[in-house]
């Protein structure tokens, strides 16, 4: 005999919604992701989702499983209390758009406010591997947008405009520290991406599937780098005298 | 009808992979207005999956490398059937194209002396693949993305064409709706670039996900274009096979390239008895040889031995593990064994550390301390629009094409890492090819029946509320290719397979909406895709009925030789009259010169260890 559990699913769109009860026939080994395309299949056709890879490398299913920031496809089910249905809801910070999908656009409007990789005129593109492992730890990011969900300056506050959020620094700090990056971005991290407004609360490092250190490698080192450029010029002088 | 939004623009790219990126920005380089649609979000097509690597002759791993080794290889493993001309620019262009990603920002993993690092994938003599760790997809799809936003190219996300619009002879833009809100959508455009990659959802067990429909190969036949190589389906040799959920899903043949080992269920490496005669003598013929050539790499040293037999081309490991499963050798879930756990620990985190993940999280198996189970599954389509190896144009006026939807390059069996490169040579040449077309191309003039007729087949499901599930239609198509379209055919499966297309083909003619509104439906998108797969699942099965032979990826029981006439030719599928055509077209012939290119190459002797 087959097993089965419930789950509890939010079905609604911008006018609102409410949460709805299905039972799921489970497997060894299954996902949340592949509770959802059962229930697609075979209960609900018209039940809104993303995904694409199944395998944690795209960023497409994240959603709020028992009330945390999730991949689906990365959520087993024998991980998650047995004795109580299994809650689904859409990230709560984007705009619903229906289900479990949500309006994730803003996120390409900041991304678009970072000047581009920019090569040094006549560098020589030659590195070692250690000097390139902390930038691919930053580029190792799937844009699940987990981080953004549950970062409290979005989350709480609403500040999008003035606020990148963590997805952003971490892809600054990627630019900043390629070894052959010629772009200067401090003066926009400084006064544009509001980085001032993260107070390391380190909940977005929590939850990164990747495992990116997004609070101690890429958010406090561009805080550094910017009180050296705005508020240091004293230790910013003595950086320029003796530079190499 | 309802109303709909229009977009113009000089070339439309649908698809925004790694092929359908580069191409707009290339065309809109120069300076064509360029627009790129996909159904999914920015930055999650197929490519960013990309795993083990691009494949490219930069020799800065193995000095021996360069273009002629690398053509060699491509033409090779292509069992010849490949177009020769896009083997060419291929292998030559490769290294400039991987540079480029490299000026564009892309960070891949370095040599000792800090170039880029190579490693060694199936088929390839050299060690020629650029990697990052194994998600060199990611590092391409997000380089290329980034390159491309601000770039002045207007995207359009989330939104499926269903039909390219013609003018006369000539393409004048695509329809295609939201999938967001399911309003209509009509693009006028010159020229148009198709980039849609795949057709893996026709499959059961596959590697790829709801996007692989086949909907660019679709749309190509139904505008009138010429599909070519479709009975050549990749069956990857390894994908997992347990737990349920993820079987099918990519072990990426990296691991085979960084040193694993597969084992049938009592221990024996039978790869060394699948290796065919005429490679043979490239590869380790012992145990003690393969791991010698292993250590050496390790070490970073060039190797003084021959390849493990593990690194054979995908079609002959995936023919091989299948073998092993059905003659009872398999593993405890029908797969067989792929070891990687003598290596140490640290290092293989390092050089696999998706694969690592994959399998703790969701299989509960340390790839570290115990073998994989793998098997099979749908990878790749060779077969796709025939196109001027060039310029990426289609027998369609207006209409282009590159990345998998494409076909020629690969003939008959597609090495590992070359999709990757194949999509940024022939990207670039294909937005090349649009924008020069487009500037003398008359303004797009959509046909405004032709509109309303699109319009009304894709709101036709909800005249259907009672209509079939999608989802049903769906099942059954994959249970019927992969049990009669699959990695052995027969002449009667074959036409079993086809008597069950027909009759699925007509089911779907009363898939219905049963459920929701035009808003974000997947029910609905999934009614809408059913005939892509339809056509592209009739189009495989119908060449590999007509190709009487065993070649490359498609290998019949009932003629297992390869037989010399099919040898001369490309089996190419055409819309006749709403009949679906296949036809024997003659293989472009290669020039001398490259004939000696070829044959110059010479083989590898062989080494004894002692
Ligand atoms: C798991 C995995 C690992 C792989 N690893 C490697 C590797 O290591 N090396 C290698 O060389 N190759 C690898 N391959 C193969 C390679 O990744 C693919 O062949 C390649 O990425 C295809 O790229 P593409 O640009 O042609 O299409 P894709 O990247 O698949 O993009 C297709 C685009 O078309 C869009 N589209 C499709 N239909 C429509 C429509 N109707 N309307 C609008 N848009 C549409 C999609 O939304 C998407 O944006 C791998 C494949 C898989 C699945
Ligand atoms: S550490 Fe900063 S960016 Fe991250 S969640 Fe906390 S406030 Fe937000
Ligand atoms: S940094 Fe991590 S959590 Fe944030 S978008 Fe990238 S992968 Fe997701
Ligand atoms: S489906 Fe790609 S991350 Fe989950």
């Amino acid at each position: 005999m087959p097993e089965q559990r419930s789950f509890r699913v939010f079905r609604g769109d911008a006018g609102g919604g409410q949460m709805k009860e299905y039972t799921v026939e489970t497997g060894p080994g299954m996902v949340v992701l592949d509770a959802v395309h059962q229930i697609q299949a075979t209960q609900a056709p018209d039940l809104a989702v993303r995904w694409n890879c199944k395998a944690a490398k795209c960023g497409s299913c994240s959603a709020e499983v028992n009330g945390k920031p999730k991949l689906m496809c990365k959520t087993r089910l024998d991980d998650l209390p047995a004795d109580r249905p299994v809650e689904v809801r859409p990230m709560r910070t984007f705009p619903l758009i229906k289900d479990l999908v949500t309006d994730v656009s803003w996120n390409y409007e900041v991304n678009k406010k970072i000047p581009p990789f920019t090569p040094k005129p006549n560098g020589e593109w030659r590195w070692m591997q250690e000097d390139v492992d902390r930038v691919q730890e930053f580029r190792k990011c799937i844009e699940c947008f987990l981080c953004q969900n549950v970062c409290h300056v979005l989350r709480e506050h609403q500040k999008q405009p003035e606020f990148f959020g963590p997805r952003f620094f971490v892809r600054l700090a990627a630019l900043e520290m390629h070894p052959m990056d010629a772009a200067d971005r401090l003066d926009l991290t400084h006064r544009q991406s509001g980085v001032g407004y993260c107070n390391i609360t380190k909940c977005c490092t929590e939850v990164c599937p990747e495992d990116i250190h997004i609070t101690d490698n890429a958010i406090i080192p561009l805080k550094e780098r910017v009180v050296d450029r705005f508020y240091d010029p004293v230790r910013r002088l003595l950086r320029k005298l003796f530079r190499r | 009808m309802d109303k709909y939004e229009t977009h113009e623009s000089d070339v439309l790219v649908i698809g925004a992979g790694g092929a359908g990126l580069r191409a707009a920005i290339e065309s809109s380089a120069q300076g064509a207005r360029t627009a790129l649609v996909c159904k999914s979000l920015l930055g999650k097509a197929h490519t960013v999956m990309a795993e083990g690597g691009i494949a490219a002759a930069l020799a800065n791993v193995d000095a021996e490398d360069d273009w002629r080794v690398h053509f060699h290889d491509t033409m090779a493993g292509g069992k010849m059937l490949n177009n020769w001309r896009m083997a060419e620019l291929h292998a030559k262009e490769a290294p400039d194209r991987v540079y480029e990603l490299e000026r564009w920002g892309a960070v891949f993993d370095r040599t000792g002396d800090g170039k880029i690092l190579q490693r060694a994938f199936g088929g390839h003599r050299y060690k020629r693949l650029s990697h990052v760790g194994d998600r060199t997809g990611l590092e391409m799809i997000r380089t290329l993305q980034d390159k491309g936003v601000h770039q002045g190219i207007d995207i359009y996300m989330e939104c499926t064409i269903t039909r390219l619009l013609k003018d006369g002879d000539r393409i004048t833009g695509a329809f295609g709706y939201w999938r967001e809100s399911g309003r209509y959508v009509v693009f006028k455009s010159k020229a148009v670039v198709l980039a849609t990659g795949g057709i893996g959802k026709s499959y059961k067990i596959t590697s790829n996900s709801w996007e692989y429909t086949g909907d660019g190969h679709a749309m190509a036949y139904e505008a009138g274009a010429e599909l070519i190589d479709m009975e050549f389906v990749q069956f990857h040799p390894t994908g997992m096979v347990w737990p349920p959920g993820v079987r099918g899903l990519l072990v990426t043949e990296a691991v085979r390239g960084e040193g694993g080992i597969l084992r049938n269920s009592k221990g024996e490496r039978f790869m060394f008895k699948y290796l065919p005669e005429a490679n043979k003598k490239d590869f380790a013929e012992s145990d003690e040889e393969a791991r010698r050539w292993v250590d050496e790499v390790l070490a970073g040293k060039k190797p003084t031995v021959r390849r493990p037999p593990e690194l054979s081309t995908r079609d002959n490991v995936a023919r091989s593990i299948y073998t092993e499963v059905k003659e009872g050798r398999g593993s405890p879930h029908g797969g067989v064994f792929l070891d990687i756990s003598y290596q140490p620990a640290e290092r293989v985190k390092k050089k696999l550390p998706s694969m690592y993940h994959q399998f703790l999280e969701l299989a509960d198996v340390d790839i570290t301390k115990e073998p994989m189970e793998v098997g099979p599954t749908c990878h790749y389509s060779m077969g796709g629009v025939r196109v001027d190896a060039d310029s990426g144009a289609s027998t369609v006026p207006g209409l282009f094409a590159c990345g998998e939807v494409s076909g020629g390059m690969h003939g008959g069996n597609r090495l590992g890492g070359n999709s990757l490169s194949d999509l940024v040579v022939f990207g670039r040449r294909a937005g090349l090819g649009a924008a020069d077309y487009a500037k003398s191309a008359p303004s797009p003039r959509p046909d405004g029946r032709e509109i309303e007729e699109a319009a009304s087949i894709v709101s036709a499901p909800f005249d259907r509320p009672d209509g079939e599930s999608p989802y049903d239609i769906q099942r059954d198509l994959q249970t019927a290719m992969s049990e009669f379209v699959g990695i052995f055919r027969t002449e009667a499966d074959l036409e079993e397979g086809l008597r069950r297309i027909e009759t699925l083909k007509a089911r779907a003619k009363t898939v219905g909406v049963a459920e929701g509104t035009r808003l974000y439906n997947p029910g609905w998108h999934l009614a809408l895709d059913l005939k892509n797969l339809l056509i592209v699942s009739e189009a495989i099965a119908r060449a590999a009925l007509l190709r009487k032979e065993s070649r490359g990826a498609h290998s019949r029981l009932d003629h297992p030789k390869t037989d010399s006439h099919f040898g001369k030719v490309n089996l190419a599928v055409r819309n006749v009259g709403e009949r679906m055509e296949v036809r024997e077209t003659p293989l472009l012939e290669m020039p001398a010169e490259l004939k000696k290119v070829y044959d110059e190459v010479e083989t590898p002797k062989a080494v004894k260890v002692p």
